[in-house]
């Protein structure tokens, strides 16, 4: 306990670190001015979303073929974790998009690929909820997370191919893009915070997953005798 | 040599059964049908505008439809348990999903070309001549549609709501399918027809890709 | 020799070492340690929710157990190949909209069975079904159903025959067929585990009883318990 709370303040003395490096350090952008800095969040929280989701596949996997339910807890609050960090991205997507294309949502095809990616971790999240025994909770929603995340792979690559009549991203759209060097490291250096973030959540939603689980078991216990 | 074998007692099982009563291949045409008549209220149709949302449309009315039919895959299996009689008999639980999806793959098929005619006339596209470039669309994306299905339809069949459940899975795992089909589609559709050879790959790696897994995972998946 | 009339089986022997099952945490099975010798047939009684249908669909090899391990005997080899065994469940597990003999044959094929149509033809003679053979089982009722459900499980010449409450459901003249047709294979040296509900015919061929409560063995007459106390024991 007190080990985790020495570890938020490190996340929390990160954060600001990086708040600082996005306000100050970075350069504004002659083009789009103060907005932009909203990528300093934007861009971090869509690939920490990714490698919550990707943790969540490897928890599935290890629970297909270990079936212990410590594997299943780390695969639900991954999933969790992730769909915030996704959802913070779909959020500052727009917020990010109106003053510069002028208008909130745009079939942009990482925008789109993220959306596909949130309603696929919705349906694993909702799934969860549908079935009641938990080892057959655990094994169907761990192969349907399975599923879903060799699919992203193969979202993001016909939506790429297929569906971007806009202008390709601003941002990682190669070394002609016209961005600061410096703009790259402040990004980095911004997603260090929000990966800490991420280990810590996700720590603390296993602690209280691997509660509802002995909760769960003790109340079913109870019930059949 | 006995996962061939198997395979193909159980999909004479599964298409035996079906052309008996027919109800799902004329529930799923009857329910097509209706997307695509309602569809013709929401746009004018026409040949232009069809050209332009032709593909996407009857590939989405393919979705739906194959998200309904792929419903009793296995809930058939449980009334009598007939899942574990077939558990017990085969020695690899594979040859039970890869039947299933060649079935439904059939299944699929034969709607889809018993509507691409009522689709041609009533939106006044010409498919005749790009036939055989369809067709070979329509294998690979039904095939697609139909492995992903089958796999997901196990989980449904264990779950509460399973019938609402199972679009929810299916449909945003299917996107990778909608899109390349729906773009091969088009190309076809147009005014000098094309073959996107493009999306004819992607199509195929998404089969491959969800058949390895398939295979990887899928005995998991009939677990007790 | 003939499916149901065999001269001699070779019935093979189940050790039950220390299985357990859990479901989500809870026990159905609690270190149940049993050893079925081959031909034994044994009855296993106990209340709904006692754990007999999960142990035999372990020794089915259907529900894999939690911990605990099953083998096959024979001869007192414990490593013996998975000897041939046949499952009647509580369900039919036939096709309802497949007719008695196309069940047979499919699951015939499925098993890889050398003459499929021979078998098939002798079984559904030996079960009584020979003139509806070409109804669709869904016409059929409990009785003839599970006539339907015996032939399959005895495709194979099973070794080892699991049944689990196999006279659900059957009128006093179907019982009677039953406990014909299984005493003709337990005299030929096919081991039998049943799970029974009560005495009846059937529970008269048993060479041996055990009695399950909440997942754990209680009584067996191998161990001195009184075989009338175990089936008719109906539980407080």
């Amino acid at each position: 306990m007190k080990k985790q709370a020495v570890f938020a303040a490190v996340v929390v003395l990160l954060m600001a670190a990086a708040a600082y490096a996005a306000f100050f350090i970075a350069p504004t952008d002659s083009r789009q001015g103060l907005i932009y800095r909203i990528i300093f969040l934007h861009v971090p929280c869509a690939e920490t979303g990714l490698v919550s989701f990707f943790v969540c596949f490897v928890a599935n996997v290890a629970y297909v073929l270990k079936r212990n339910p410590q594997w299943d807890w780390l695969g639900v609050s991954a999933a969790e974790v992730g769909l915030v960090f996704t959802s913070a991205c779909l959020v500052t997507g727009p917020i990010w998009a109106k003053p510069v294309w002028g208008i909130y949502w745009t079939w942009d095809a990482r925008l789109t690929s993220t959306a596909v990616l949130w309603l696929l971790y919705v349906a694993y999240l909702m799934l969860r909820t549908l079935i009641e025994e938990p080892d057959r909770r655990a094994l169907l929603s761990a192969l349907f997370g399975i599923f879903a995340f060799i699919d992203v792979p193969l979202v993001f690559g016909s939506i790429r191919w297929w569906r971007t009549q806009h202008p390709q991203p601003v941002i990682m759209g190669g070394p002609d893009s016209g961005l600061d060097p410096l703009i790259f490291k402040v990004l980095f250096f911004c997603w260090v915070p929000m990966l800490a973030l991420m280990v810590l959540l996700m720590q603390s939603r296993y602690q209280l997953e691997a509660m509802r689980g002995d909760f769960e078991m003790v109340r079913r216990e109870s019930e059949a005798a | 040599m006995s996962l061939l074998s198997n395979t193909g007692a159980l999909l004479g099982k599964e298409l035996r059964t079906e052309f008996r009563s027919r109800e799902l291949l004329m529930t799923t045409v009857i329910f097509i049908l209706m997307v695509i008549v309602l569809f013709s209220f929401t746009f004018d149709p026409t040949s232009a505008e069809s050209r332009r949302f032709g593909a996407g449309l009857l590939w989405l009315a393919f979705l739906f439809a194959a998200s309904l039919m792929l419903q009793p895959c296995f809930l058939r299996e449980q009334t009598n348990d007939t899942l574990s009689a077939l558990r017990l008999s085969v020695s690899d639980p594979f040859s039970i999903l890869l039947a299933k999806l060649a079935a439904n793959t059939v299944f699929l098929l034969v709607t889809e070309l018993l509507m691409l005619p009522v689709f041609a006339i009533l939106y006044n596209v010409p498919v005749v001549r790009v036939f055989g470039q369809l067709l070979l669309v329509l294998f690979l994306g039904s095939l697609g549609v139909s492995i992903a299905g089958t796999a997901l339809s196990a989980i449904s069949a264990q779950a509460r709501m399973r019938e609402l459940l199972l679009p929810v899975l299916l449909l945003p795992l299917l996107t990778p399918v909608l899109v390349a089909s729906t773009q091969v589609t088009a190309g076809l559709l147009d005014v000098e027809p094309f073959l996107q050879w493009k999306g004819v790959g992607f199509l195929a790696v998404f089969d491959v890709v969800f058949l390895t897994a398939l295979w990887l995972f899928g005995e998991y998946l009939l677990e007790e | 020799m003939t499916a149901t009339d065999p001269l001699q089986i070779d019935g093979a022997g189940i050790r039950f070492k220390n299985i357990e099952k859990r479901y989500g945490g809870l026990f159905a099975l609690r270190h149940v340690s049993l050893d079925v010798a081959e031909g034994e047939c044994v009855a296993l009684a106990g209340r709904n929710g006692s754990g007999k249908t999960t142990l035999l669909r372990i020794a089915a090899k259907l529900v894999r157990p939690s911990s605990g391990e099953m083998q096959f005997t024979w001869q007192g080899d414990q490593d013996c190949a998975t000897p041939r065994t046949g499952f009647v469940a509580h369900a039919t597990m036939v096709y309802d909209e497949l007719t008695a003999e196309e069940n047979l044959l499919l699951f015939a094929r499925l098993q890889r069975l050398s003459d499929p149509a021979p078998m098939t033809e002798r079984l559904l003679s030996e079960v009584g079904l020979s003139e509806r053979r070409g109804s669709l089982v869904r016409t059929f009722s409990r009785g003839m159903r599970q006539r339907v459900a015996i032939a399959r499980a005895l495709l194979q010449q099973p070794q080892i025959l699991l049944l689990d409450e196999p006279a659900t459901g059957l009128d006093p003249e179907g019982v009677a067929w039953l406990a014909g047709t299984l005493r003709k294979l337990r005299d030929a040296g096919c081991t039998l585990l049943m799970s029974l509900h009560g005495e009846s015919p059937i529970s008269a061929l048993a060479t041996r009883a055990v009695r399950l409560d909440a997942g754990s063995i209680v009584a067996d007459t191998q161990q001195g318990a009184e075989m009338h106390g175990i089936l008719e024991f109906v539980g407080g």
